[in-house]
């Protein structure tokens, strides 16, 4: 705001001052000093949070393992448009980043890359780069003649693609879909199928869990807000008792319950519920997994259920019960609506947290109650396919933005209560 | 006001032979089983009667009310309405219209849907719903605000639809539990005359409970004035007022001015007391049985004269020195020291002619014998 622009409207203050000058300037020191305070969080907001947020979801679009150790191909697919043949100056920068890759060792890193697209092409690479020296022109004959699997159109497609350090493959990939030998995106087929199924099953499985936090939570929730506060107290820390112990340490004592030769099949057993070779599979698939994961987030529903239904004054039910309701009718159609923003926040906490959910499926969830979350740990750490990897959890997050988004939408996100 | 407040007979009651709308008969609750917050209530309301219960917060009262309207049970006696034992019945069966404390209007429904609440549940047709609702909006001027949310109102507006919703359904007995406890004192008394006006009109049973003793005075043909789990009177206002049957209810209603000594002479209803300090007083005995008792007489400061003209002849008159004077417009206040008490206090109406004592003043005061009361000491 410039002095001499003035309107002749604007406020002043007594000395001559514009009024928002002044006012500026009166609430600087304010302002810096709030400034100040939230710092050391928005720096640890910033490099633990946004910048590996950040990181990740350009991982999954971003990758120059191959891009950067094969420059004399990428310069050759930018020369030539696809569908152009695969003709001898082609093999010969093939040559060349061979030779190249030989040279720096980063043969693996390259063929890698193009493994995730097409499978068992890295050995290729590999066993190619080895003999790169010895390589005369024509090229195409003698890199054929090494391996005959570099006349493969596919490969030369995957090459082509890679390329280029952005892709959108890995996103591809993550869906279950793939290019043909012309580019085109297609499914993969039926048998080769993961991710797909595996987000379906998160989703459902989440579902479950919700639902059966709900119904669990609803009844404690209401015994904690009715009860006296003294009372109330010690029974919360019954439901807060799970937070303080180590995730394992419940997991594990799920798996010592339910497993075949269990606490809970020994009493079925001796009760003559089941026959002892009749033993319930209970453990290791996704039995086990709803059993753990509801066990495990059930706090993260009575909370925000508790803590709306405390502000609920017990007058409204005696209020309706007073003008002629019977208690299921005060219940339903006074109590239960005012306790929706409890359950959207627990409902919504609860599905965010089982999407993600690890280790409890890892643990106990057998090949069956495995999450897509194991999946993505599977591609950092067994496959380190980090780009798929990301593309996964860039997947997932925007899931779960979208159900945030609709959460927002249906119930509004200034409704929810989380304690 | 049709109804005669001064022959101390209520009109309404039949108290004594149990024929009342609302009976309480030798009723005890006890929440852990130790001690009495109720102790042996015995009450009857007669049907159109404007009944308050009145005391301290912990007396009893509220848990009275919560008994008569099903949210507490007796733990002994019996509640009857109309002639029928009540204690079994749930509460949604009593047929009785509540007004609670902080309106309890349902904060997910519009002011027309909270009225026909209770028309739903009765199972009433739609178009009977919608007369009745808008009848009983017409009823306390909120017609207009039949869609708004309970939180678009104001604290006023929220206390009449609250009123509506109670007597939408014509009960035949209301109960409010401190309904005007949350509004600012001129909308507390425009209210108090609405909801007196309301009762006249629609000839329903009140029973109200505060501990605003004002509001207990100017809205009730009875007024119950409960403390320690009992009641400590059952009185018209008036009576109440001017001739309080304990300390306890000469402290509780209005302003009081207590003098501790002991009864003298006791002559049937007229009595002598011996201040402590030595002066000798006239008092009616209430509840002094026998001459040298300890006792308390309690006076209205406004009762209390100066002007030896405006005694009774041969009354008893007593030193006081004037301490303060307070100027509040339509009476004036006078703290002097009577009897080695610093506190009490004497009103007189600011009149022309009145005559204007000054700090450090002494005077002769005095009062009508039937005006101190001689009660049990406290």
């Amino acid at each position: 705001m410039s002095d001499a622009t003035m309107e002749p409207t604007e406020l002043r203050t007594a000395d001559g001052l514009p009024l928002k000058k002044a006012l500026a300037k009166s609430q600087a020191r304010a302002k810096r000093r709030a400034f100040l305070l939230v710092a050391p969080l928005f720096l640890f907001v910033l490099i633990t949070f946004v910048v590996p947020i950040g990181q990740m979801l350009l991982q999954s679009v971003y990758n120059d393992s191959f891009s950067k150790n094969a420059p004399a191909l990428g310069q050759w697919f930018s020369e030539h448009p696809l569908g152009t043949p695969i003709d001898e100056s082609a093999y010969a920068a093939l040559a060349a980043d061979l030779k190249e890759m030989k040279a720096n060792r980063t043969q693996g890193e390259a063929g890698t890359r193009i493994n995730y697209d097409v499978a068992g092409t890295r050995s290729l690479f590999t066993s190619t780069a080895r003999k790169a020296d010895k390589l005369e022109p024509p090229y195409k004959e003698a890199i054929l003649d090494i391996n005959e699997g570099w006349s493969d159109p596919n490969l030369w497609r995957a090459m082509r693609s890679a390329s280029h350090p952005y892709t959108i493959d890995f996103y591809l990939a993550a869906l279950d879909m793939t290019r043909d030998k012309d580019d085109n995106i297609v499914s993969v087929d039926e048998t080769r199928s993961i991710y797909g199924t595996l987000f379906m099953r998160t989703a459902i499985l989440s579902l479950v869990i919700t639902v059966l936090c709900m119904i669990l939570a609803f009844p404690i929730a209401h015994l904690l807000a009715s009860l006296p506060l003294a009372k109330s107290n010690l029974l919360m820390i019954f439901v807060l008792l799970p937070f303080w112990t180590s995730l394992l340490v419940r997991t594990t004592s799920w798996m010592v319950l339910l497993q075949q030769q269990g606490v809970l099949n020994d009493i079925m057993v001796w009760l003559g519920i089941v026959s002892d070779n009749g033993r319930l599979e209970m453990m290791y698939n996704k039995t086990g997994t709803i059993v753990a994961m509801t066990h495990i987030l059930l706090p993260f529903m009575v909370l925000p259920l508790y803590s709306v239904m405390r502000t609920i004054p017990v007058s409204y039910v005696r209020a309706a019960r007073s003008l002629g309701a019977t208690s299921w009718t005060a219940f339903r159609r006074i109590y239960l609506p005012q306790t929706l923003p409890g359950i959207g926040a627990g409902a919504l906490l609860v599905f965010i947290l089982s999407v993600g959910y690890y280790i409890t499926p890892a643990l106990v969830g057998g090949a069956d109650g495995q999450l897509i979350s194991n999946m993505i740990a599977f591609h950092m750490q067994k496959s380190l396919n980090w780009s798929l990897a990301a593309a996964l959890a860039s997947l997932l997050l925007g899931g779960v933005i979208i159900l945030y988004w609709l959460y927002d939408r249906l119930v509004g996100i200034d409704n929810m209560k989380l304690g | 006001m049709t109804k005669d407040k001064n022959n101390g007979e209520p009109a309404l009651t039949n108290a004594a032979d149990g024929e009342g709308f609302v009976v309480f008969d030798r009723v005890q609750k006890s929440y852990d089983g130790e001690t009495l917050v109720v102790k042996d209530l015995n009450l009857s309301i007669g049907k159109g009667e404007f009944l308050t219960m009145l005391g301290p917060s912990g007396s009893g009262k509220t848990t009275c009310l919560m008994m008569l309207a099903g949210f507490e049970t007796a733990t002994n006696g019996e509640i009857r309405l109309d002639g029928r034992n009540i204690n079994m019945v749930p509460p949604h069966k009593r047929g009785i219209g509540m007004v609670f404390q902080n309106y309890a209007l349902f904060p997910h429904m519009t002011v027309g849907e909270n009225l026909a609440f209770p028309l739903e549940v009765r199972g009433m047709g739609k178009d009977e719903r919608e007369t009745k609702v808008k009848r009983a909006l017409d009823m306390v001027q909120m017609g207009t605000f039949i869609n708004r949310r309970p939180a678009q109102l104001s604290g006023g507006q929220q206390q009449r639809i609250a009123l509506a919703r109670a007597l939408v359904f014509d009960p035949e007995l209301v109960l409010m539990d401190e309904p005007l406890g949350a509004l600012d004192k001129q909308l507390r008394e425009h209210m108090q005359f609405e909801i007196k006006h309301l009762h006249e009109s629609l000839g329903i049973t009140v029973v109200y409970v505060t501990h605003d003793q004002g509001e207990a005075l100017t809205m009730s043909d009875r007024v119950a004035v409960f403390n320690d789990g009992r009641i400590q009177q059952l009185a018209p206002p008036d009576e109440l007022y001017e001739r309080p049957q304990n300390s306890f209810v000469a402290q509780f209603i209005g302003e009081n001015n207590k003098l501790p000594g002991k009864v003298e002479t006791l002559d049937g209803d007229g009595c002598t007391v011996r201040l402590s300090t030595g002066e000798l007083i006239d008092a009616t005995a209430v509840n002094i049985r026998e001459a040298g008792q300890d006792t308390l007489v309690s006076i209205r400061p406004e009762r209390v004269e100066f002007k030896p003209e405006m005694m009774p002849s041969g009354a008893h008159t007593i030193n006081a020195e004037v301490l303060e004077v307070i100027y509040m417009g339509d009476i004036l206040r006078t703290r002097m020291r009577v009897a080695g008490s610093d506190d009490f206090v004497m009103k007189s109406r600011n009149t022309l002619d009145q005559v204007r004592l000054k700090e450090g003043d002494t005077v002769k005061i005095g009062w009508h014998p039937q005006d101190a009361r001689a009660l049990d000491p406290m």
